[in-house]
């Protein structure tokens, strides 16, 4: 489904990264440092490698040969970041349907009314990101992931800024996500138990080097 | 206090000509601050040193060089009265002109510096979610520079009331139509009796600046209110 082979270099550090991702969850596991958020900006077009390929499908998206490279707004791919970046000035109904309104209503796979029930955001929609506890603020990014119906959802670490207790309360709406929505995902982490928990499958990184047979 | 009918015009020159001014800096300023804090090219520094010039020269300077450019001899000016019939020096249009190029820096630095101080990554989450990046800047970008933009607007609005060398050296000092009120003040202070007129205009002066402030207080707390900086955080 998605298929990469990409090098990516700044400073001393050096990226290269081989694989193909299909349905269900990939976790991406390696020791911090190792290169996995660079993937995953990668990936979503937040940055662009010096060379390689990227296709979905049918859709190359980078093909520094023959200087493709599909900008990040183009994509189609959602991307849940570490700690939310939900947007202040807005509040969590207009951050759920950011990415919702830039969609066509025939390409939309949830409505509000699915998300707010799927992850238990209903009574939050009046509030301002800066009302909501870490919990809820990941729940309602991952909410405005979803209601962009990417057909990827990229995850970074989206755990990694809660403690033990709010861990425990959010991964099993990321198994619900998992089996309710059907998307692929790759999701980036350091933690065994999550990986454990969620994955189907399990790419490891280290020193920027990604290697899979497959 | 009562205003002899050429107290009013000056007055009322005075604010047209900063409104104005303020109109012209805001989307040139906001534009180039959104360059300035985003974007790497070439001769970055010698722009940034450009915008900041009319800042540490003498105002005059500035307004002798629109003259020589822009008066009806000049390169620029000869083309647009020959062209367009568009005359700027000696006229108000001129002194929104020169006000605005002393005020552009003041409105470029607290918009530059708005910009800068939003998290890049807000930007990338939107265009991780659809945003093309014209849609990110007035979505995301421009709302989240809100503060900054309305202190730039204000700063941008006193300096322009303010104006004084550069007007007199492009536009000079035409009753009804160059004459702002700094310029009324002193042309006032050099005439006979002129004393109460100057300190009417004075004490004019400082309830609009006063007016000024307390609008921008007022826009900006709303504005902050409205990006959730007052709320309380809960855990």
């Amino acid at each position: 489904m998605l298929r990469f082979d990409l090098a990516y270099q700044r400073g001393s550090f050096a990226l290269s990264a081989k694989a193909e991702i299909g349905a269900g969850v990939t976790a991406l596991v390696g020791p911090s440092g190792a290169g996995k958020s660079t993937l995953l900006a990668l990936i979503a077009g937040l940055l662009v490698p010096q060379s390689g390929t990227l296709r979905f499908g049918d859709d190359p998206l980078i093909d520094t040969v023959s200087k493709t490279c599909v900008p990040a707004w183009q994509r189609h791919f959602g991307l849940v970041f570490q700690d939310g970046q939900l947007f202040p000035h807005l509040s969590v109904r207009d951050n759920l349907l950011y990415g919702w309104h830039r969609r066509l209503a025939a390409e939309r796979r949830f409505t509000l009314d699915q998300v707010l029930a799927l992850l238990e955001i209903g009574p939050l929609q009046a509030r301002r990101p800066a009302q909501l506890s870490g919990g809820e603020r990941q729940r309602v990014a991952l909410g405005r992931a979803l209601l962009y119906s990417p057909r990827l959802l990229l995850l970074d670490e989206p755990l990694a800024s809660l403690d033990e207790r709010l861990k425990q309360q959010i991964l099993p709406f990321l198994k619900r996500v998992k089996e309710e929505t059907r998307l692929p995902m790759l999701y980036v982490s350091h933690l065994w138990a999550e990986v454990d928990y969620l994955a189907d499958r399990i790419l490891t990184m280290e020193a920027g080097q990604l290697e899979s047979g497959g | 206090m009562t205003l002899t009918p050429e107290e009013w015009q000056a007055l009322q020159l005075s604010a047209r000509v900063a409104a104005c001014a303020t109109l012209l800096c805001l989307p040139l300023g906001i534009a180039l601050a959104w360059l300035m804090a985003r974007r790497n090219f070439a001769g970055k520094f010698l722009v940034d040193a450009l915008v900041q010039l009319p800042m540490v020269l003498p105002p005059v300077v500035p307004g002798y060089l629109l003259l020589l450019l822009l008066g009806t001899q000049g390169p620029i000016g000869g083309w647009l009265n020959a062209q367009f019939g568009i005359v700027l020096a000696f006229t108000w249009k001129g002194a929104v002109l020169a006000s605005a190029v002393m005020a552009f820096p003041l409105m470029v630095q607290p918009v530059r510096l708005a910009f800068r101080q939003i998290d890049p990554r807000l930007e990338q989450a939107a265009s991780t979610l659809g945003a093309s990046p014209w849609r990110v800047f007035f979505s995301i970008s421009l709302p989240l520079a809100a503060p900054g933009v309305i202190a730039g607007a204000l700063l941008c609005f006193s300096r322009s009331l303010g104006e004084f060398g550069a007007t007199m050296a492009f536009v000079g000092n035409i009753p009804g139509e160059t004459r702002t009120l700094p310029l009324a003040i002193y042309s006032f202070t050099h005439v006979p009796d002129g004393e109460a007129a100057a300190m009417r205009l004075t004490l004019l002066s400082i309830a609009l600046a006063m007016a000024a402030l307390l609008v921008s207080h007022f826009i900006t707390r709303r504005a902050e209110r409205m990006l959730g900086c007052n709320e309380e955080q809960v855990r």
